[in-house]
């Protein structure tokens, strides 16, 4: 008994910070999100039931939320992982300079958002100094002039996309450098004795072998890019809506604290609402990783 | 296909790189390995055996000299258009592979004319996978067998595509001690059975000269000897080779030729009829199995114990003249010793005792 005491003293500051910051917050969501009318000053509610979730669905600002997430989800994760893939390959396979070449492609790990984002508006953004430099490379080539940030809806998403798969390029490539260099030497030189072609050995040795590590960033890429906001925030400002290009997170934010806010309960039924896509594609994810991801 | 090494040698540079010196790993190897026989490369770890494995396969560029397959010259073939089968040390089998498509890899890689069908490859599988007697475990992973039965898959993998010569490197040396006498007699069957010419790595003697039709002993890049097991034990050409052969170690004594006798310390324990004016100061090497107990024995050494095996026994004494710690002797079980004041004396068989200059540490003939 006198052990036990121990033990939950132990483990008291953790329970008490987890309960009160992470299990009642979550609980109280999924209370909000049932309370119809809730209202802030008064503490009260109407009724409980499913209008949260009916008018969230039939919110335009969410259908365009989660259009822009699934996008950018559905193309960011795939191309972040692949072209990491490809460039740590290249990495592990370059000699002379490895180092720095490694170095360049961490530096956006390491660099403030801000500093990013300002390097970004004078690639992309159309001021009335300068139509930005992407823009007038196309034009040098004949193209006509684009606005990224506040142009055509495919321009502002080809540039969040290029946002976010550069700045998630980093972590993926430390992972899988780092990955294809715990693979044994030996496995290439059994495979190189017995002829192996390039891109068997790539297909049949190396990708088994770092499976699990593919798919760890995969699922991490899935949830990240389902989570993402702050990017957002940094290419096209605060008002997302306005852009058309908010997220999910950033209709919960907006719901909470946006211009129109106030709304705890839609953005509850929101946040519930991203939590089932989430899950639902992990689920999903875990269920074909079974088949294809090789633990040692 | 027969295996010729012309000048052969492998230079790395320094580790250590205010050390301008490269490292030779293989010093000037010529010899030649006869058609379908198995040859051990014996040698203690660091001489460079692993080198002269990795040469012959490919996975090495010489730093000069030349290799030969047969009549063609292969020094500068990739290892893969040598037609080596190789096993690693620890077996490199795919763990993500079940043992069926581990050995089924090589066969895969086949293109263009070469290339086979699935009925075929599948017969081949089964085939070496008889050889090596591990049908019934074709659907299993590597993780999910023994290191015996690891083994047995890369030995599989490495003759699946019928090599002309097959290299093993360190072969027995991950498995037990039961395992490791089971597995050579098993690779020796092998060999038989294939007639590959075969070549193995080991620093394990016993090993080299249990199996082995032909042993190549190396120190430090360098080649000491080469010939039959028994040839090696019986008539080595230094006390390297002396010492690195036979178990207990061969015993080796300060001593000295002078008036057509050989002394070790201060007894004459056989006669040097050749020597007889000349003094010169020599090592003479006892084989364990080279003692009598003999009570007017010349060798008279101090008794410290006696070790029972069953089929012979140990005698373990001292000696001023030996190097090292101990004598061990190995007489029959049934000669019984009787040591007199903490003293045993011993005659010699000459045919074990082996001269070797004190400064060049080669072989003296009597």
């Amino acid at each position: 008994m006198k052990k036990n005491l121990t033990a939950w003293l132990c483990l008291l500051p953790a329970i008490a910070f987890l309960g009160v910051f992470m299990v009642y917050p979550l609980i109280d969501v999924l209370v909000y999100s049932f309370e119809e009318g809730y209202n802030f000053a008064s503490q009260s509610f109407w009724e409980t039931g499913f209008y949260n979730y009916s008018y969230v669905l039939h919110d335009p600002y969410f259908i365009q939320a989660l259009k822009n997430t699934f996008i950018i989800v559905i193309i960011t994760v795939p191309l972040s992982t692949g072209i990491a893939l490809l460039i740590s390959l290249e990495l592990s396979s370059v000699k002379v300079l490895r180092d720095f070449f490694q170095t360049v492609y961490f530096l956006p790990y390491v660099t403030n958002t801000l500093a990013v984002g300002l390097v970004f508006m004078i690639l992309f953004k159309k001021t009335a100094y300068s139509d930005g430099l992407v823009s007038l490379l196309i034009q040098l080539f004949g193209g006509p002039s684009v606005d990224f940030i506040d142009g055509p809806y495919w321009a502002k998403m080809f540039v969040m996309c290029f946002y976010t798969i550069w700045i998630v390029m980093p972590f993926k490539i430390l992972i899988l450098t780092s990955a294809l260099a715990s693979v044994n030497p030996m496995y290439y030189k059994a495979a190189q004795i017995d002829a192996t072609p390039k891109w068997r050995i790539f297909y049949k040795i190396t990708l088994p072998m770092i499976s699990p590590m593919v798919f760890y960033l995969v699922i991490t890429g899935f949830i990240g890019a389902f989570k993402a906001y702050s990017d957002e925030v940094a290419l096209f400002g605060t008002d997302l809506n306005a852009a058309g290009m908010n997220t999910i997170v950033g209709y919960v934010y907006d719901m909470l604290y946006g211009n129109s806010g106030g709304y705890p309960s839609y953005a509850s039924a929101a946040a519930l609402l991203l939590f089932a896509i989430v899950f639902t594609i992990t689920t999903i994810n875990l269920m074909v990783s079974k088949k294809t991801v090789y633990y040692q | 296909m027969k295996i010729v090494l012309e000048h052969l040698t492998k230079r790395f540079p320094n580790r250590n790189k205010k050390i301008k010196e490269d490292v030779v790993a293989v010093n000037d190897f010529n010899f030649e390995i006869p058609d379908g026989k198995l040859i051990g490369l014996l040698g203690p770890s660091g001489c460079g055996k692993s080198t002269a494995l990795n040469l012959i396969c490919g996975l090495e560029q010489p730093t000069e000299g030349k290799i030969f397959f047969g009549d063609t010259d292969v020094t500068k073939l990739p290892p893969e258009n040598r037609g080596v089968g190789l096993v690693f040390q620890n077996y490199a089998l795919y763990p993500h592979l079940t043992v069926r498509e581990n050995i089924r890899f090589p066969l895969e890689n086949l293109r263009g004319k070469d290339k086979l069908s699935k009925e075929v490859m599948e017969e081949k599988v089964l085939e070496a996978a008889k050889l090596v007697q591990i049908q019934e475990l074709l659907d299993r992973r590597p993780s999910e067998m023994s290191g015996g039965q690891q083994q047995r898959v890369a030995i599989a993998r490495a003759l699946v595509k019928r090599p002309q010569v097959l290299l093993l490197d360190e072969p027995l040396s991950n498995l037990d001690a039961r395992l490791r006498l089971q597995t050579r007699e098993e690779l020796k069957r092998i060999q038989l059975e294939t007639g590959i010419t075969t070549v193995f790595v080991t620093h394990d003697q016993e090993e080299a000269m249990s199996i082995s039709d032909t042993i190549v002993v190396m120190k430090s890049g360098v080649l000491q000897q080469m010939g039959e097991p028994q040839e090696i034990y019986d008539e080595p050409v230094n006390l390297f080779v002396a010492k690195f052969l036979g178990t207990p170690q061969i015993n080796v004594f300060e001593g000295k030729i002078k008036d057509g006798n050989v002394f070790i310390g201060n007894s004459p324990v056989m006669s040097a009829e050749n020597y007889n004016n000349s003094e010169k100061e020599v090592y003479v090497a006892v084989r364990p199995e080279g003692f009598i107990v003999d009570e007017n024995g010349p060798l008279s050494c101090g008794f410290i114990n006696r070790e029972v095996m069953g089929r012979d026994t140990s005698v373990i004494a001292t000696n001023s003249a030996f190097i090292g710690e101990n004598i061990r002797a190995i007489i029959p079980s049934e000669e019984e010793i009787h040591p007199v004041n903490n003293t045993v004396k011993f005659s010699l068989k000459p045919f074990k005792v082996r001269i070797f200059d004190k400064v060049t540490e080669e072989r003296i003939l009597l």
